[in-house]
Parts: structure tokens; sequence; C-alpha cells
């Protein structure tokens, strides 16, 4: 039975394996979809809605949506990016994000995704919320001033038994990612790394390694995010 | 053509946003030719002499001076640009924004692990001394802004590029490495 399906992305023919999620599928024809809480190898769960797209004129999550035959998505489009672009200010606003003195800045997600659409002021007003910052483990620092609650961390970083380090507390607007004071305390130092890698933002750092790369010489320093994709 | 006039102003900023002005290195010639400053720190002007076509706020608001300050600036101002973290978002100052006033007088006067000749424990309080606010505010949450120039502090071809566009009235190229919040 042929496996492949064909549909297309701003008039761009994407042909992919039946099963695939639009953003996979994107990414394996070309097509950058920006993304912030998906992260290759874990069940999407669509909380971020970054990878916003209109398939056959509604708006849909790109990473939790599987790709289906004849699907006419746009993405790319003024109306999608400006969007994007007020989830990004969203999020900006409603933690509190001072990448001047940020360890992860060069190398951040969201910031990126600022930058690469252009967010000169979030067009919300800031509401500085008071954060704690947990700097009991050894190996890290958990922030919470910058977490964006996109799972990652608690999705990736587990123990060899499967035993998450991290995990939610309380709800609504007091929730939480918290590192599990026990598991931190005999962290590894792979694994504060890992962690800090899997973290699209400058939540979990690990310590004593602070701003290793020079200005100039960051992630997305020079390139928009997504340049490794697009073609 | 006559000259434009510009207005700058450092409230609660570090002067990193002014000094990166200078970094548009022998560029600032070309500067000279096209406008004139009033108010400013760079040439001491302490009131506005004229009507300013742009002012060039660095810093956000964090006491009672930086707001006088800002509006004066906003009415005497054609055109208002916020420039760097500290104007756009409160920037470092602002990281005392979710602790409470008190808490933060009582750590840096009197509870601080540096504070011990103030063995009287007093908080500045002379009558001459600007009202520190509750928390520093991002100058657009004060007075309305026209533009933004993020960076910490922008680059100096950031700043050149938006002052020769919006000087002459060319269109803005906006390179990719140029906008940037570090
Ligand atoms: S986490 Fe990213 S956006 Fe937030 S302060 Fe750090 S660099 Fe800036
Ligand atoms: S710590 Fe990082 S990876 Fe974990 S939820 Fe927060 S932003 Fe996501
Ligand atoms: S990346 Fe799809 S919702 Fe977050």
């Amino acid at each position: 039975m042929n496996n492949t399906i064909k549909f297309k992305i701003d008039g761009k023919e994407i042909v992919a394996e039946m099963g695939k999620t639009i953003v996979e599928a994107a990414k394996e024809n070309g097509v950058y979809i920006p993304t912030l809480c998906n992260f290759p190898g874990v069940p999407p769960k669509g909380g971020c809605r970054m990878c916003t797209i209109k398939i056959n004129g509604r708006f849909m999550t790109s990473c939790t949506t599987p790709a289906a035959a004849g699907m006419e998505i746009e993405s790319d489009t003024a109306e999608i990016n400006d969007l994007r672009k007020s989830i990004i200010e969203l999020l900006f606003v409603s933690g509190n994000h001072f990448c001047p003195a940020c360890e992860k800045s060069g190398n951040c997600e969201l910031q990126a995704l600022a930058y690469k659409y252009q967010m000169m002021v979030p067009k919300f007003p800031y509401s500085f919320p008071l954060k704690e910052v947990d700097a009991s483990s050894p190996k890290i620092i958990k922030d919470q001033n910058r977490c964006v609650l996109c799972q990652r961390c608690m999705k990736t970083i587990k123990t060899e038994d499967g035993e998450r380090y991290f995990a939610f507390e309380n709800r609504g607007d007091k929730l939480e990612v918290i590192l599990d004071p026990e598991l931190g305390q005999k962290m590894t130092d792979e694994i504060a790394k890992l962690a800090m890698d899997n973290c699209p933002v400058g939540s979990i750092i690990q310590k004593e390694v602070g701003f290793v790369e020079p200005i100039g010489t960051r992630k997305y320093d020079k390139e928009p995010i997504g340049t490794d994709i697009d073609v | 053509m006559s000259k434009k006039i510009i207005a700058t102003a450092s409230l609660a900023g570090c002067f990193g946003c002014h000094m990166s002005i200078l970094d548009i290195d022998e560029r600032i010639l070309d500067l000279v030719e096209l406008v004139e400053f009033n108010k400013s720190p760079v040439d001491d002007i302490k009131k506005f002499t004229k009507r300013v076509d742009v002012g060039i706020i660095e810093g956000g608001c964090c006491n009672s001076e930086n707001v006088e300050n800002l509006k004066y600036f906003r009415e005497n101002c054609d055109v208002l640009i916020s420039l760097g973290e500290c104007a756009i978002m409160g920037g470092l100052p602002a990281l005392r924004n979710g602790i409470p006033i008190k808490e933060c007088l009582e750590e840096a006067y009197c509870d601080g692990p540096t504070v011990g000749l103030n063995t009287e424990k007093i908080i500045p309080n002379d009558p001459e001394l600007p009202m520190i606010l509750d928390k520093v505010y991002p100058c657009h949450e004060v007075v309305k802004v026209d533009y933004y120039l993020p960076g910490c502090p922008p680059r100096a071809d950031l700043i050149w590029d938006a002052l020769v566009a919006l000087l002459t009235g060319s269109e803005m190229d906006l390179p990719y490495e140029v906008i940037k919040f570090d």
C-alpha cells in the first residue's frame, strides 16, 4: 500500500509519510513552522500555540495534527505571523524576562522567536510577577521568572527508572514546574546539561558554566531560528 | 535643508545607551551635519529652548523626577523614542519590581551587609530627593512612545539607521543582527 500523502503549505507541495504531524512533515520538506513546547521524540501537547496554522481556513496546532492528503495549509502569512507574535509578547509580559542578565540569551528559543517576528516591545502591559529562584540543587538553578511551562523538562529528563526530575505544582496562575528536591540533590552533570539544553528558555541553568559563548557566536546571534530547516 | 533638532535624556539607565550613540564612530561627523542637539546630557542644556523633532529616552521611570522629565520630553518633542531595554521594559532596575518598596529600601539602607555606617538605620528622606516609585515603569506605560529601539545597549548601527531614516524620511532597513535584547 502506498504510504505517502501529498498536501500543500503556502502553495508548496509537501510529500510526507502517513501519520507524521504537520510540523514533522513540513520540516522534512524544508518548511519551518515555529514551535516552542513541541520537542522531537516525545508526544506533542499543543500547549503554547506557537505552531498555529490554518488548515482549509481553520486555525489548528501543527504539532498535534497529523498531516492528511489534500490539506491546504497557510502558515507564513501576515495574519498568522501576527498571531504568533502576540503569543510571544504574552509570554514576555507574563514572566520576568531580563534578557541582558540571562545566561540563555542568544541561545533562547523564546528570544529567538521574538527576533524572528521583530518584537520591538510587547503590546501588553508588563505584569512583573513575583517569582522564586530555586538554587538548592548543587547542579542547576531553576528560575521560575523565565519558565514558560512547556513541560519539555518534565517529559524528557528522567532517571534510569523513569522517575521525573521535574513536576507541576499548584494550579491556575500559581502553576509552576518545580525540581524534585531529592532528585535535584543527586543530579549528575550530564543530566544537568541535558535539562538546560532541553529547556527552550533560561529557566534551567547549569551551575558554574554561564556565559561561556561570547556574543556573536551564540546560536541565534547571526541567523533567525528555523534557518537550518527552511530551504 | 535646515537641521533637525534632537534631545536626549537618561532616566533610570546606566548611560550605556548614550555610550552606544557614540559608537557610531566617525559617522558622528555626518550626524552633526544632520542635527542640532537641544536638551541633553551631551551638551548639558537643562531646559528645552526650542521645539524638538526627535527625543531619545534611555532608562525607565524609577522615581518622580524621571516621570516629570519624561513628561517634559513628551510635551516638547514631536517624536519620542524609547532607546534600550530599560526604557522599553524597565531593564535591570526593574528586577526590584516584584518586591515591596519598603523591603527594598530596608535591605538597601538598614539590613544589607554593607550598611554598617548607617547605625541609626535612616532611609534617606531629604525633601530634595525625588520620591522613589512603587516599581520601575517602562516609558510607554507613562507617556505615549512612538518608536522602540531594543538592545542592552542597542547596536550603534541600529541607532544610526533609525535616526537617518527618521530624519530624512527614508525607508528603514532592519537586518537580523541589529535587533537584539542584550
Ligand atoms: S529566558 Fe530567553 S527571553 Fe527570557 S530572559 Fe532569558 S534570554 Fe530573555
Ligand atoms: S523549565 Fe524550561 S523546559 Fe521546563 S517547563 Fe519551564 S520552560 Fe519548559
Ligand atoms: S509547538 Fe505546537 S502548541 Fe506548542
